[in-house]
């Protein structure tokens, strides 16, 4: 990893942050820009090709992430508020392109790769200060931010900063939601049961709000919760840090 | 269980019905994946002995038919009978063959997968053959009726009232009782007669050393060990992978298996069998024989990255590991293997057609991987035959099935909106100002069983960032 503090860097927003979460891709440009780093967002970008590439289509999740790379083309950092999507760029491309004669390219896009919280630690090394009320946060590993990128210790370093906020980890934190795109529609009873579970341990914290680093986990833990009138939020830790160091 | 009638998504709804089911694993699963985490305590020490199982692995797969062969030279030397089986029922017939050479109506079976790959009991007895499960779990399911749902732990979905009720019902004159240690007693005087009985023993095989044609067993009851010395014939199945090179091969395999399917350091009982028993030696059957088991897996071996299948050791570690077993079990795979190793193994054994719907239930959330002691990416091989499902151009049977105009169609589209700027922009302009309007059909449907559906944003990241001013370069 370059732990370098750039100029400039790009931000890739994620496709379901562009349509469902908008406010969370804005705070980690904030939070970035707050550090005096300019971020580029270009206006070109859609979606990493995930859903694609894990459903058997891998032609279609290659012509997609071709557009990726053509569009983030100069040798800035990209920051990805997504462990998911930032695994999927960093490890799969590579492989999705692996008889490419494009790869050389493609590796080297692939290691301007950074999920938001790894690159605030190490990169930015950024300090918060807390100004939010007395809380007690759950946090939700995903499994791609923890296994893929491995970054579940840099996000919840962050939370740790925040000194009103109490952080609680899940007994089965390692354990999938039961999201996994469309896995969660192909096999809704087995993701049900999951995120039923799921939402059990993050009752069982006492938590009133639960942190994720993706969205895809939010959308199924909150919609699930919705679904069974639990009240507890569920939030993207770049909206929540940034709601927190501003007081909002 | 075997499968005309399998059908994944109705196997699964009712085993996630079934709350005793979910209640019994979960509880299992909890304590394999604990003991697990006791023995396997050092991070490092367990990553070095991962890489070692690794390449033992590579290196027998890579150069498995020569292997195959010396291990044939050696055990044919030590006096040791090898049979070759293309298809399970040529397994089948050679140990029948053996059976009825021998005149021997009854066979004694420690825990083997690959005699239920064969599914050797039932053909045996349309034969007129009794096969007797001496492996603890695998006696309480034959008395059940049942298949084993785990590759290492067969009932492991019913807990010890279920077993109680069992033993009283099914083994004539069994008073009740819920102590573990009169339920093991009671097998095992049930069982120590069948050995006396039992004219033909049969095991699997954990690993087969091809430098010496030794055949390594593990076990922890015994059992293993009395069927393969106290019956005059022994006979060994093994699937033809399951050969490494050279003897010193075997203990960091043993380490790796033993330590990530039962948490332990290394088992009761380690069986070395080189040879049938010797002049003026006390024990050991008088005849052995090997049956080695091809099944497709010579296929499966030809192709570079679906081959890595095959270094599975059958730990069983991914099984208590995934989520999506832990919450419906092994019968709802329907098939012999179940699990994360199920998923890769039965379909390229079987087909696409007839297999290919459990690679779609894996939420590649990788949990099979990480804990994999011999580092198999198995969901990169889920999504290979995924591919394979809809690719007309593939290598495994019954590749290109699912290839249907309306999925094919629907990825395309996706393709282009995400390809193409002002189809994104517009696509998701829809969804905000109509996502909300959707009617509960298709993906959605399923979606809402049990969350409230997704919430569209008014504004995208898109325009917000276009508003805020945010740079685009």
């Amino acid at each position: 990893m370059n732990k370098n503090r750039p100029e400039k860097v790009y931000f890739f927003g994620t496709c379901l942050i562009d349509m469902s979460y908008p406010e969370a891709g804005m705070a980690g440009i904030r939070l970035i820009q707050r550090e005096g780093v300019k971020v580029i967002f270009p206006p070109d970008q859609s979606c990493c090709g995930q859903p694609a590439y894990n459903s058997g289509f891998p032609e279609e999740a290659k012509a997609v992430a071709r557009k990726q790379i053509e569009i983030f083309n100069k040798d800035y950092p990209i920051v990805v508020p997504s462990g998911s999507c930032a695994g999927m760029m960093k490890h799969h491309y590579p492989k999705l392109f692996e008889n490419d004669p494009d790869i050389k390219r493609v590796r080297a896009f692939s290691s301007r790769i950074y999920e938001l919280t790894e690159f605030l630690v190490h990169v930015l090394k950024i300090k918060l200060a807390d100004k939010g009320e007395p809380v007690t946060a759950a946090w939700h590993s995903s499994c791609h931010a923890a296994r893929e990128m491995k970054v579940i210790e840099d996000s919840k370093s962050l939370i740790r900063q925040l000194k009103n906020v109490r952080l609680k980890e899940l007994e089965n934190e390692h354990q999938c939601c039961g999201f996994g795109g469309t896995f969660s529609i192909k096999h809704p009873d087995i993701s049900s049961a999951m995120v039923k579970d799921k939402i059990e341990d993050i009752k069982n914290t006492g938590a009133s709000i639960v942190l994720s680093g993706d969205c895809g986990c939010l959308m199924n833990i909150t919609g699930a919760m919705d679904y069974h009138k639990i009240s507890i939020k569920g939030q993207h830790i770049a909206q929540f840090i940034w709601e927190r160091i501003n007081g909002e | 269980m075997e499968n005309k009638k399998f059908n994944f998504k109705e196997n699964t709804a009712q085993a996630l019905l079934d709350s005793r089911l979910r209640k019994n694993l979960k509880f299992a699963m909890g304590a394999m994946i604990q003991k697990r985490r006791a023995v396997f305590s050092n991070a490092q020490e367990l990553e070095k002995l991962r890489v070692l199982g690794n390449s033992i692995r590579r290196r027998a797969l890579s150069k498995l038919p020569e292997l195959l062969e010396k291990l044939e030279n050696k055990c044919t030397e030590n006096g040791i009978i090898v049979h070759w089986a293309e298809t399970t029922n040529q397994a089948c017939e050679i140990v029948l063959e053996i059976m009825q050479k021998h005149k021997a109506d009854k066979l004694v079976k420690g825990k083997s997968m690959v005699s239920e790959e064969m599914h050797l009991n039932k053909f045996l007895e349309q034969h007129g053959i009794e096969a007797i499960e001496t492996d603890l779990g695998e006696f309480i399911i034959q008395l059940a009726g049942e298949t084993p749902s785990h590759i290492i732990v067969p009932a492991i979905h019913k807990n010890k009232d279920e077993i109680s009720k069992l033993f009283h019902e099914k083994i004539p004159g069994t008073p009740y009782t819920e102590e573990v240690e009169e339920l093991n007693a009671i097998a095992r005087k049930t069982l120590r007669k069948m050995f006396y009985e039992g004219h033909v023993g049969l095991s699997g095989v954990n690993m087969a050393a091809a430098e010496t044609g030794t055949l390594c067993l593990v076990e922890n009851e015994g059992n293993g060990r009395m069927c393969t010395t106290v019956p005059p014939v022994h006979i060994a199945v093994m699937g033809l992978e399951k050969v490494v090179e050279k003897l010193e091969d075997i203990p960091p395999l043993i380490r790796l298996l033993t330590g990530s399917a039962t948490g332990q350091l290394i088992t009761t009982y380690v069986n070395m069998i080189t040879s049938p028993r010797k002049a003026g030696e006390k024990d050991g059957p008088k005849e052995i024989h090997l049956v080695i088991l091809d099944n497709g897996r010579s296929k499966i071996l030809a192709d570079p990255q679906l081959r890595q299948t095959l270094q599975c050791i059958r730990c069983g570690t991914c099984l208590n590991h995934c989520p999506v077993y832990t919450r419906i079990g092994g019968h709802a795979y329907g098939f012999v293997y179940p699990g994360p190793i199920g998923k890769i193994l039965t379909p390229q054994m079987e087909g696409l057609e007839k297999a290919g719907a459990m690679t779609t239930a894996s939420s590649l959330c990788n949990a099979c991987e990480e804990v994999c002691p011999v580092k198999i990416p198995i969901p990169e091989l889920i999504r290979r035959l995924r591919n394979e499902s809809y690719d007309l151009n593939g290598t495994v049977q019954g590749h290109g099935y699912k290839k249907h105009f309306m999925e094919t169609a629907a990825w395309k589209a996706w393709e282009l909106v995400n390809r193409i700027p002002a189809l994104n922009a517009a696509s998701t302009k829809m969804a905000g100002l109509f996502g909300h309007m959707l009617p509960k059909a298709g993906p959605l449907k399923e979606w809402t069983h049990t969350r409230t559906k997704p919430v569209f944003a008014q504004k995208s990241l898109h325009e917000t960032v276009k508003e805020q001013g945010v740079a685009h370069e």
